[in-house]
């Protein structure tokens, strides 16, 4: 029997989980459900523990402590070839010595399948994942685009219950990775296998994911949706992580159930719902983030905001359909980063420029 | 950028000393004179033939060639465990472990040779074919390790863990991945372990008992110096065998670094 979460069954249910290497304990203590079907990301900077969880569940680790289920049967001391997942590893791992087909029909082979049903299911997956015709192809003649999908399509043979993705953009070029991405979403709808991604690019797991785990130091700082994630990080190390913020000193002046009455420095007392302090906190001394795109800078004199001060530009990162700006302003120390869009006819400042910059309330965050 | 004069020199004097030597093999070889003398005579293959009518020759020759092969095959598959357990594996004391299996290799084989003579005469061992084996194995092993090494440690780790998650066992993962990955390095040990072994002389000679090899065959006729002209024909033959064996297990050991490099090189991109 699968646990009932919610209206999803769990695939994975990781149960306070820990990996120690020497001292260092790599997973400390994690306890998380994967829902069956879905696209969920760990993310986080290198040496967080994410790879390491990874391979928890691929069996190619066994924890010191804790449980690690897989569609409802205990799996922590199961060697990775008696589990139901399969891995596509950050180098591909493609055997050189085979062709494309026997690369993809690798797992298939114990399975004592008769030629003509072997290739037939190489060439289905093949031609999933975009390779259609490739099956003799030799290891050597492909490009790192292909390898991936050679290692995508002799994973997915395997009818895994769950896919692993460790890194699997990060050798990619921009281009390719952008377009991989789309790729990667669309495969996982089509075959509606339940993807584990390991990743330390936020862009990445923001576009892909239904659900992110964010890591550090070997635990889970945060699960939540990209767009929770985003607008709601639980505390300044996720905010900082998942995009760029702004952090200013603040204190938490008053709290009721209807409005939290914050005095930033810099910016003055305001009062702010309730919701826009993710972790509950007590009064005293907070750090209040703010998105660089929660800033205008009032470019034109008719333009107004709900709070306006004065600034001037420190730096002008042009982006092309975005300018990035560094502004200087009287009681932040840091300065602040502000984001604007260049539509059309929209002025692009440079260092001295001195502009108005305004605000709302709504756009703070209550952080610690 | 061209080299300077003097090194140019320097580089033909090397090789005219170290090759003028051997071209007076061929020379003797079939120069149809009983002497090993200038001037030369004519031209004759008749020392070639010759050597088909020594009887103990073929004997010794066969010997020479059981000992190789048992040799070759023994020291390739030390290699690969040796090999294999130092490119995966972490044991205590793996260094010094590593290097007293690598010793032979700069160890003088007279003391080799002699040290296993006194164990195994003390053993109440005879002295045979099987004691010459054993001899050879002990200094092949450090050479097939040698080149083994590089290619286990060059392969993919995830390779094998590919294998693994996509159902194959161990053992299994080894026959279908790893064994063919290592396959040219393997040949090339073989080769390599086989032409050593067929030239060696000094630990035969201590542990053969009245089954002379090759070499040792050789040696047992310098005394007669009508049998010399013979020798050289044998030696002529015997160098270019080298030769051959050698370049052929040049080529496997230049495949097999393409063949890892290359996977570990396009993995990587």
């Amino acid at each position: 029997m699968t646990k009932k979460y919610f209206d999803k069954d769990i695939i994975v249910d990781i149960k306070s989980v820990v990996k120690k290497y020497g001292d260092v304990r790599a997973v400390n203590g994690i306890n998380t459900s994967i829902r069956e079907g879905e696209f969920f990301s760990l993310l986080g900077p290198s040496g967080c523990g994410k790879t390491t969880l990874l391979r928890l569940i691929s069996g190619f680790e066994h924890p010191d402590e804790g449980t690690v289920m897989i569609a409802g049967q205990d799996m922590t001391d199961v060697e990775p070839n008696f589990r139901p997942t399969n891995m596509v590893f950050q180098s591909y791992a493609i055997f050189p010595h085979l062709n494309v087909g026997e690369n993809v029909g690798y797992g298939l082979k114990k399975q004592n399948l008769s030629d003509a049903e072997l290739l037939k299911r190489v060439n289905v997956m093949l031609d999933l994942v975009d390779l259609k015709d490739y099956n003799n192809r030799p290891a050597y003649a492909l490009s790192g685009g292909q390898r991936q999908r050679v290692a995508l399509a002799r994973a997915l043979i395997m009818e895994p219950k769950v896919l692993l993705l460790d890194e699997p953009l990060s050798a990619l070029d921009k281009q390719l990775r952008e377009l991989m991405q789309v790729e990667l979403r669309r495969l996982q709808r089509a075959v509606g296998i339940t993807f584990v991604l390991v990743t330390h690019d936020q862009e990445e797991a923001l576009t892909m994911s239904d659900r992110i785990a964010v890591m550090f130091d070997g635990n889970i700082a945060q699960l939540a949706t990209p767009e929770e994630l985003y607008k709601r990080p639980l505390n300044m190390r996720v905010g900082a992580f998942i995009g760029i913020m702004n952090f200013l000193e603040g204190r938490l002046e008053a709290i009721s159930a209807k409005s939290l009455t914050v005095d930033v420095k810099g910016l003055g007392r305001v009062n702010i719902k309730p919701e826009q302090m993710p972790t509950p906190l007590a009064k005293g001394g907070v750090k209040i983030g703010i998105r660089p795109e929660m800033l205008t800078l009032l470019l034109d004199k008719n333009d107004t905001a709900e709070f306006e001060f004065n600034t001037t530009v420190l730096t002008a990162s042009y982006y092309g359909d975005m300018t990035y700006y560094h502004v200087a302003m009287d009681g932040v120390e840091n300065g602040l980063m502000v984001s604007m869009r260049n539509t059309a006819g929209r002025l692009v400042l440079k260092t001295g420029d001195k502009a108005r910059i305004g605000w709302g309330a709504e756009s703070l965050l209550v952080l610690k | 950028m061209k080299p300077p004069r003097i090194l140019v020199s320097f580089v033909v004097v090397y090789l005219v000393f170290l090759y003028a030597p051997v071209l007076l093999l061929p020379l003797f070889a079939f120069n149809d004179s009983p002497i090993i003398a200038f001037p030369l005579k004519a031209i004759s293959p008749r020392w070639f033939i010759g050597l088909l009518n020594e009887k103990t020759l073929i004997v010794a020759l066969k010997n020479s060639l059981i000992i190789a092969l048992s040799s070759a095959v023994l020291s390739t598959v030390f290699g690969v465990l040796a090999a294999r357990a130092a490119a995966r594996y972490q044991f205590p004391a793996k260094t010094p472990i590593m290097g007293f299996l690598m010793l032979p290799l700069v160890l003088p084989e007279i003391i080799i040779g002699v040290s296993l003579l006194i164990v195994l005469i003390q053993l109440g061992f005879n002295l045979n074919i099987w004691t010459v084996i054993l001899g050879h194995v002990l200094i092949c092993t450090p050479f097939s390790i040698a080149i083994l090494i590089s290619a286990f440690n060059n392969m993919d780790t995830s390779l094998e863990e590919a294998s693994l998650d996509l159902g194959v066992a161990k053992v299994e993962t080894f026959r279908r991945v790893i064994l063919p990955l290592v396959m040219p390095g393997l040949i090339s040990s073989l080769l390599i372990a086989f032409t050593l072994s067929l030239d060696e002389f000094i630990i035969a000679f201590f542990l053969t008992g009245t089954e002379p090899t090759l070499p040792v065959y050789i040696w047992s006729q310098m005394r007669f110096p009508s049998k010399l002209p013979g020798v050289m024909a044998l030696g002529l033959i015997m160098l270019i065998l080298s030769l051959i064996l050698l370049t052929v297990s040049e080529y496997f050991r230049n495949k097999q670094n393409k063949l890892i490099g290359d996977t570990a090189r396009s993995n990587e991109d």
